[in-house]
Parts: structure tokens; C-alpha cells; sequence
């Protein structure tokens, strides 16, 4: 392996790595709380989520990145960009929904359910505006991307498998439902601070 | 006008979490996000209500979507030019207000049934607003004081405590915990207020 290239691997492996544990999505970023508090009671649906997740922030972060460069910029309609990316997302996730239930049907009868509350999940299109703002190339939005989408998944697997433990408890009434969840993902948020730093550029 | 305390978007409906935790670091910070988030719910609400007749039951939802994305436009270009300072401190929250589940299910459970006119649907949208503006100030100011020891920038417990303040609550962390406390106070308040209320009815 030539040294350049090597070296474009160990720059994959960097954003990758600072993407899932340094910069999480969920307990650092606070992007898509929502099905990170709404979907994570159980192990299983925890993942299927994550999955779902992982597969449009992918694609979005593809699609995305070429109407911002090929379309929005040369056009000088730089001002559509919320407008165009939550659109392009939205599509998205109808055409993967259309595609996985005719060429997949396995797959997407364990991801169907979780397709549609994607489109409103604002880690999808907060990756996607903060891999322009960032100037980042097409393969870094994908790594970015995937990176992100991998430290959801990490993230609301974790919490999942606490919470499942967390019912068997004796939770204090008014603590109950969301709020401890939340404090739980308090302390998750404090162990995932010991990564700051992980990564020196 | 139940939006601001009863059926308060933040504290009792539990929705919008996301800016609720990242942006309540200081309480101008929640605050202004707050305004931000009320200006874009009445406008499209108001605006909504108007199309409804002309939306086809099909496609209601990408057309909202861009309705909401229009407002959120308009408030990100506005920021920019004249308050760059937020603009910078609150980030890509601001566009991320497009998802922000409280404008489209006020969207589709109020300003998109056929019986509500476009002076309800302003109001509902301002009556949310409110709540959501209350919930994030509240919010941004605890974190702020115990987090930094300051309010609005300045020490109000003395430079002592702003030297060595709490400082988990001004991270991550402290706003999970910020909200999780919160939501067992309101959820105590309430508990306490239904209690009094279903005791006084059979006292009668």
C-alpha cells in the first residue's frame, strides 16, 4: 500500500471514529432526540432504527452534497438550501420506502415502520447542512455521514439496553417515562465527554 | 391559549427536544431560539389555515414542509443580517427548525381541520409559542446560573461563584439533566394541582 493511500485510510478511520465517539450525534450534538427518546424502549426496534438511519443518512448526505454543488451553487440559489435538502430528504425516504417493498421485503418489513419518522429526524438534515458548511469533499460527507449514523445507532442501542433493565426498577413515580430517560442519557452524555479530546487534528 | 401552561409544547407534550437541549446554554440563547421557533409557528400556521382548501389530502404533508421551510428561510436570513452573534452561538438549529415536531403537529392538529379559522390558528400558534419561549428562558436561565454563575452575562452571584461554577450543567450533559429534573417538577406540579382539584370535587 502506497503511502498516500495509507494515509487516506487512517484519515477515513479519524472521521469516522471522531464522528461516533468524539462528536456523538445524539449525546453531544443533540440531534434526533426524538426517536432517541420515542423508539429506544426496546433492544430490537433500538437497531432497526439505527439501521433505517444509517441507510438515508448515507444517501441524503450523497444526494445532497451533488444539488448543492451541481445545482444550488451554480445557480446562485444558495438561499433554497433548507428548503431543497428537507424536500430531497423527504423524497428520499418515500423512494427507499417504494424501493426496499419491492425489491426487499425482508428488509423492509424490519425497517418499514421506522422509514416514514425519519423524514422529521433533524440529525439527517443536520448532517447534511453541517457537511457543506464544513466544505467537505463528496467521499468525506459520505464518511461523515455514515460516521454519524453509526454513533446513532451506538447511542440508541445503549440507552435501549438500559432502559429495558431500567423497567424491572423501582423508578420513582414523577421520574418515570421521559424524564429519567433523560437523566439517564445525562450520564450516558458524561461518560462519552471522557472521549473529548480522542482525536487531536 | 392552553399552549403556554396545560398543554405546554416542551414540558407536557414533549416535543421540539432537540433545540430544547442544545440551545438552553444561556438565556439568551433559549430565549431567542424561542422567538425564533414562535414567529415561524404563527406564519405557518396563519398560512396554512389559508391554503387548507387548496392542499390536496395526499400531498399535505411535503406542502406544509415547505411552508415551514419558507418561514425558517426568512427568520435564517434575518438573523444573519441583523443578529450575527446569535446566528453563530445557535448554529444549524436554525435551519433544524424545519423538524421541529411541535411546528408540523401543530400544523396538521390544528391549523390544517377545516373548523379552525386563520385568527384560531395564529393564536394556537402564538399560545404555542409562548410555552415553548417560557419553557427554553427557564430552562437557559438555571443552566446559565448554575452552569456559568452568570445571567444574561453578568455575575449575579458574585465573580467568586462564576469562577468556579457548576460547569457540567453548561455542558451536554447538564442539559439532559436540566430536562429530565424539570420534567419531574411539572410532572409533580400537576400531579399535585390534579389531586387538590379531584379532592375539592367530592368535597362538593
Amino acid at each position: 500500500m502506497s503511502i498516500a493511500s495509507a494515509n487516506g485510510v487512517v484519515k477515513i478511520i479519524l472521521i469516522l471514529l471522531n464522528a461516533i465517539l468524539c462528536n456523538n450525534v445524539l449525546l453531544v450534538q443533540f440531534q434526533g432526540i426524538c426517536p432517541f427518546m420515542g423508539v429506544s424502549r426496546k433492544v430490537e426496534t433500538a437497531t432497526g432504527m439505527g439501521l433505517a438511519v444509517t441507510f438515508v443518512m448515507a444517501l441524503a448526505a450523497l444526494v445532497t452534497w451533488l444539488v448543492q454543488h451541481f445545482i444550488l451553487d451554480p445557480l446562485g440559489f444558495g438561499y433554497l438550501q433548507t428548503l431543497a435538502f428537507i424536500l430531497v430528504i423527504a423524497s428520499l425516504v418515500q423512494f427507499v420506502e417504494m424501493f426496499l417493498q419491492k425489491s426487499s421485503p425482508t428488509l423492509y418489513q424490519s425497517l418499514g415502520v421506522y422509514l416514514p419518522l425519519i423524514t422529521t429526524n433533524c440529525a439527517v438534515l443536520g448532517v447534511t447542512i453541517i457537511n457543506i458548511n464544513s466544505g467537505y469533499g463528496l467521499g468525506t460527507a459520505i464518511v461523515n455521514a455514515v460516521g454519524t449514523a453509526l454513533g446513532f445507532t451506538l447511542a440508541i442501542v445503549l440507552l435501549a439496553g438500559i432502559r429495558e433493565r431500567m423497567e424491572l426498577g423501582n423508578t420513582p413515580k414523577h421520574l418515570r417515562g421521559f424524564s429519567i430517560s433523560l437523566i439517564t442519557a445525562g450520564l450516558m452524555a458524561i461518560a462519552f465527554l471522557g472521549f473529548t479530546g480522542l482525536i487531536t487534528k | 391559549m392552553h399552549g403556554i401552561i396545560a398543554e405546554n409544547p416542551t414540558f407536557r407534550l414533549v416535543l421540539g427536544t432537540c433545540p430544547t437541549l442544545a440551545t438552553t446554554i444561556s438565556l439568551i440563547n433559549g430565549f431567542s431560539m424561542g422567538i425564533a421557533t414562535m414567529f415561524v409557528l404563527v406564519g405557518s400556521n396563519v398560512v396554512i389555515s389559508l391554503l387548507k382548501n387548496f392542499i390536496p389530502e395526499k400531498v399535505r404533508i411535503p406542502a406544509y414542509i415547505v411552508v415551514i421551510a419558507t418561514f425558517v428561510s426568512i427568520v435564517q436570513m434575518v438573523m444573519q443580517a441583523f443578529f450575527l452573534d446569535l446566528y453563530n452561538a445557535l448554529g444549524v438549529f436554525i435551519p433544524l427548525i424545519v423538524v421541529n415536531c411541535i411546528i408540523l403537529a401543530r400544523a396538521e392538529a390544528f391549523a390544517g381541520k377545516p373548523e379552525n379559522n386563520v385568527l384560531a390558528s395564529a393564536v394556537d400558534g402564538l399560545g404555542m409559542g409562548i410555552g415553548f419561549t417560557i419553557a427554553l428562558s427557564l430552562m437557559g436561565a438555571f443552566r446559565e446560573i448554575v452552569g456559568s454563575g452568570t445571567l444574561l452575562g453578568s455575575p449575579i452571584l458574585g465573580e467568586g461563584f462564576a469562577a468556579n461554577a457548576f460547569k457540567l450543567f453548561a455542558t451536554p450533559a447538564g442539559g439532559f439533566f436540566t430536562f429530565g429534573l424539570f420534567l419531574a417538577l411539572f410532572n409533580l406540579v400537576f400531579d399535585k394541582i390534579d389531586s387538590k382539584r379531584k379532592a375539592r370535587k367530592e368535597g362538593v
